[in-house]
């Protein structure tokens, strides 16, 4: 998001306000014990309050699946809408509000399956904002069917004997759609990375795509356990315009320093991402603050009634006879 | 003077006059014309693609209006950007119907043509467009082409065409521009308009103003070129023709702007306030943005042209979830898409304007074509009980007021707007009352006031279902909207009591919108033998059907519903008043006397459907689907036909 926006939002509120964990927190969370968007919910919390954005100015939209109950938990604005089509909601609301700070969150079936075609045009529009994609790899709300991201030959409801083909890579589509400007991977299960991950994005003007690796505690629990427990597992990219987290190459040793302005090496290290065999790779794989970003594009001067009356006028009297 | 003139192709040379039709008056001698005195005649201008049969008939009109006459112009559109030349599907063209008073439809049949070529003519004529004893002025140089294709196709048209009582006068169009211009292709339309402009006794000033117009953005030696090839034809014609039309101008002297029913649409929708449209291109709605497109930003708005119609709605609800109510502009396959959000829009009782301009369907149907077949889909479209508003515009004046009502209810009641357009109004340009925009229809800012302690988001009255709106920035408002069942404060509903009473508030805003509504005016008596009931942009051609039948002694009424849903107040004691009540509707119905068709099968037409079971009166309907606005003259049959009148109509 607009940095400047951001520190003259801040400004105007730190005069009286200041905001605590607890003003972003609304009605308790209902996923299952163990379910990664608890963790999610919370580095969100924490996020708000360290960047004390005031709640009523800030939109949480979200789509349908576990993922889409997120803004319900929030002491925020949300717009909890329909399967797949979080996104045009939240550019709905960023083109008209530029002023609020807002925030989608999708599940892997909600942004990659029915929501793809919106996925993708939303990371070439670059609207300011942040699109978390909630990827726990399976479709939970609705008990375990396959969805884009379920790995080749895991079964599921929809296809017991195996997922039939080769997962989608996330990293990758939206590396290779023009005008993306901010492309990063974290992990529920290390609050520390999350935390930061989400916090390079938030400060990103445009729109910051950031994948969450999350597991299902009912159907994927499986899915990341080696990763969960074995660090070696794991491959940091750091760079002081990604995300460095201050003591966490002492747990995971695998660190590699990555500018994330070389969109082609990204393209490659997230290609490689698709591969069991290589550690998972966290960090900001793509960023370039540059790129045209929609809704700046698209401000216009607002017109107060009076003026719009007067310009209507001279319209129509181009239309008389 | 010599005139070249033919009948039926071969026939001996006849007097070149222009037919007078039944209700005009005696011809009268001008500089040795003969000069028909007319309150109406319909004439139109056809040619292939790209020959600019369009810009020719719209400057026309455009004077004509300016000039005081009635007008209401249709385009004639081919399905293709640019299909083969001379062929019938290819037509393209403006046809105009001018009166001597104000002109609420299309009209019958047209009178008099001006013709590039047999083929388009052709295509008009097979269309069953042209009255049977209409002027045609058709350019002759295909009859000496070097093609012999060409030329047998010139004999078969004029042996087909030959079967009505056109009187044909061929015009040597190619001939007359190569004076001018080097290809005769670019001049022919300018050319055409000044004959007609000859024959009508069009304003040379206003024309020459208008051409000006037209080529603004080119060069000045375009404009003088065009203005020789205007002078041309009304040379042409002064020398050749010897007769004249005169239909007078209107009395009325009101200020009036002229445009169609799109651009009033547009129009409105800045009128009214809204400030942010959302679309994907699709026909007939399409032209709607173009206009938006370039002056949208001076107000103050933005149209976003979103990736597909699903996110055409999001974006226009998101908008409005976040400030003044957006609006989605669609025909009926991209209402079909957005579906889904208008229920979550409905649900979550966040204003939405969307218009539907209809065309033919189902499917892709008949893109370019005018139909009335989305009533039923736009009110029960949407899965689940989603109670919402549905209006339609009358006439290209109402597209533009439609839309500052559609947004004050959008706010008013929380809810989504339908308004139910259709390519009749969206490309018929007529002149009407000049509106004149109030501060007041622009809305209120978005209140970003804190909103008071213990206030709900969904505080429904128990009476009238309506609550305020919290809208983001507003402190102490936060809450998230949602599809799912919702209780007041919007959390998710675990108690079956909370659906049935959030079911409740958001039906009960409909009835309380209706106890606003007066009922619909009647045109003609209160009370008679029948009543035909209109809705869209029928009702000129309806009121005109109910006048002249009215004027044979006929005791018939009619009724137009602007509001679909809720209906008005009224209707089944208005139905009462009447021996029979029919709807006339350009939606696709069963014949009762068809095979297999019986009183509880007969599929009828929408509003019919929508009004028995309203009312449980026994409305019946007559409706057609010939992808054409309805004509007065067959709505007269009709009349005729169900008060059992004998006889052919006057």
């Amino acid at each position: 998001m607009s940095t400047a926006t951001c520190s003259l939002l801040r400004m105007s509120v730190e005069e009286d306000r200041s905001f605590e964990l607890d003003d972003y927190a609304g009605p308790v969370a209902r996923w299952c014990p163990g379910c990664g968007d608890h963790s999610v919910l919370a580095a969100s919390q924490r996020l708000l309050r360290e960047e004390q954005l005031a709640p009523e100015k800030t939109v949480f939209v979200s789509g349908i699946g576990c993922s889409g109950r997120f803004p319900h938990h929030l002491g925020t604005y949300g717009f909890h809408g329909i399967h797949g089509r979080a996104l045009p909601l939240a550019t709905g609301v960023k083109l008209h509000r530029p002023d609020l700070n807002v925030f989608a969150v999708m599940g892997d079936g909600d942004c990659a399956s029915i929501g793809a075609g919106h996925w993708v045009h939303a990371v070439r529009y670059n609207t300011d904002m942040v699109a978390l994609m909630l990827d726990n790899h399976i479709y939970g709300l609705t008990k375990k069917q396959t969805s884009p991201t379920t790995p080749q030959g895991y079964r599921t409801n929809t296809q017991p004997h195996g997922s039939f083909l080769p997962s989608l890579n996330p990293l990758t589509a939206t590396l290779g759609i023009t005008n993306a400007s901010f492309v990063a991977q974290t992990a529920e299960w290390i609050p520390q990375h999350l935390q930061a991950t989400l916090r390079a994005a938030y400060r990103h003007r445009g729109f910051a795509f950031v994948r969450v690796l999350q597991r299902c505690p009912h159907y994927t629990l499986s899915m990341f356990i080696d990763a969960v427990r074995d660090p070696d597992k794991i491959e940091l990219l750091v760079h002081e315009d990604g995300v460095q987290v201050d003591g966490l190459e002492k747990i995971y040793e695998h660190v590699r320093p990555h500018d994330p302005s070389d969109l082609d090496f990204a393209r490659r290290l997230a290609e490689e991402d698709s591969d069991p065999e290589h550690p998972i790779r966290l960090g900001v794989f793509f960023r370039d603050p540059s790129r045209a970003v929609y809704d700046v594009i698209r401000r216009v001067p607002s017109r107060s009634a009076g003026e719009k009356v007067e310009l209507l006028n001279r319209e129509l009297d181009r239309h008389a006879i | 003077m010599t005139t070249p003139t033919e009948t039926r192709g071969d026939a001996a040379p006849a007097k070149a006059t222009g037919r007078p039709r039944a209700d005009a008056q005696a011809g009268r001698e001008a500089d040795g014309k003969i000069v028909h005195r007319l309150d109406q005649h319909i004439v139109e201008i056809v040619s292939d693609s790209g020959e600019g049969a369009q810009t020719c008939g719209k400057i026309f009109g455009t004077v004509s209006a300016r000039m005081g006459n009635g007008v209401w112009t249709v385009e004639i559109i081919p399905a293709e950007i640019e299909p083969p030349a001379r062929s019938p599907a290819g037509a393209s063209g403006n046809r105009i119907r001018l009166g001597s008073r104000e002109v609420t439809n299309w009209g019958d049949y047209t009178n008099l043509v001006i013709a590039f070529n047999e083929q388009v003519l052709l295509a008009r004529h097979r269309a069953g467009a042209l009255a049977p004893d209409a002027t045609i002025l058709l350019e002759d140089m295909w009859k000496r082409h070097d093609d012999p294709d060409i030329l047998d196709q010139w004999s078969a048209a004029m042996e087909e065409l030959g079967s009505a009582d056109y009187r044909i006068i061929p015009v040597p169009m190619e001939k007359e521009c190569l004076e001018v211009v080097d290809d005769a292709r670019r001049g022919k339309n300018m050319f055409a308009l000044g004959v007609l402009s000859a024959i009508y006794g069009r304003d040379r000033e206003l024309l020459e103003g208008a051409i000006a117009r037209r080529f603004a953005k080119k060069d000045d030696e375009i404009t003088r070129r065009n203005v020789e090839l205007l002078d041309r034809g009304m040379r042409w014609a002064e020398g050749h023709l010897d007769f004249q039309i005169e239909v007078p101008p209107t009395s009325d002297a009101s200020a009036k702007v002229v445009m169609n029913g799109n651009q009033a649409i547009a129009l409105g929708a800045i009128a009214a306030g809204l400030e942010l449209a959302s679309m994907y291109p699709i026909t007939p709605a399409s032209s709607v943005s173009h206009y938006l497109a370039e002056i949208f930003q001076d107000y103050g708005g933005i149209l976003h042209q979103a990736e597909d119609e699903i996110a055409a709605a999001g974006v226009a609800i998101g908008a409005s979830f976040s400030g003044k109510t957006a609006f989605t502009i669609t025909s009926g396959p991209g209402m079909a898409l957005k579906t889904e959000f208008l229920g979550l829009a409905i649900m979550t009782e966040t204003p939405l304007v969307v218009v539907d301009v209809q065309r033919g369907g189902p499917s892709t149907g008949l893109p370019t074509r005018v139909e009335q077949s989305d009533l039923l889909a736009a009110l029960f479209g949407q899965p689940g009980d989603a109670p919402h508003v549905v209006l339609a515009p009358a006439t290209i004046e109402e597209c533009f007021h439609s839309m500052v009502l559609a947004r004050r209810i959008a706010e008013t009641f929380r809810t989504v707007v339908i308004v139910l357009s259709d390519a009749n109004l969206a490309t018929g340009v007529q002149p009407f009352p000049r509106p004149e925009p109030r501060a007041e229809w622009q809305g209120s800012p978005p209140d970003q006031g804190a909103v008071p302690d213990g206030a709900r988001p969904y505080e429904w009255d128990p009476r009238t279902g309506l609550s305020t709106r919290f809208i983001p920035g507003q402190e102490g408002g936060q809450f998230t909207a949602t599809g799912l069942a919702h209780d007041e404060e919007s959390h998710v509903a675990y108690d079956p009591q909370v659906n049935q009473r959030s079911s409740r508030a958001r039906s009960r805003k409909l009835a309380v919108l209706q106890s606003t509504l007066t009922p619909p005016p009647i045109y003609g008596e209160g009370s008679g033998d029948l009543l035909v009931v209109g809705w869209g942009s029928t009702k000129g051609a309806i009121e005109e059907a109910v006048e002249r039948a009215r004027a044979e002694g006929l005791s018939v009424s009619s009724t137009h519903l602007t509001f679909l849903s809720p209906l008005p107040p009224g209707l089944t004691e208005m139905f009462g008043r009447f021996g029979r009540v029919m709807t006339v509707e350009i939606n696709y119905s069963d014949e009762p006397d068809d095979p297999f068709i019986t009183p509880e099968n007969r599929r009828r037409g929408q509003l019919a459907w929508l009004l028995r079971a309203q009312t449980l009166v026994d409305v019946d309907c007559w409706t057609r689907v010939m992808a054409e606005p309805l004509r007065p003259g067959s709505i007269h049959e009709v009349i005729r036909d169900r008060l059992a009148v004998t006889g052919g109509v006057a």
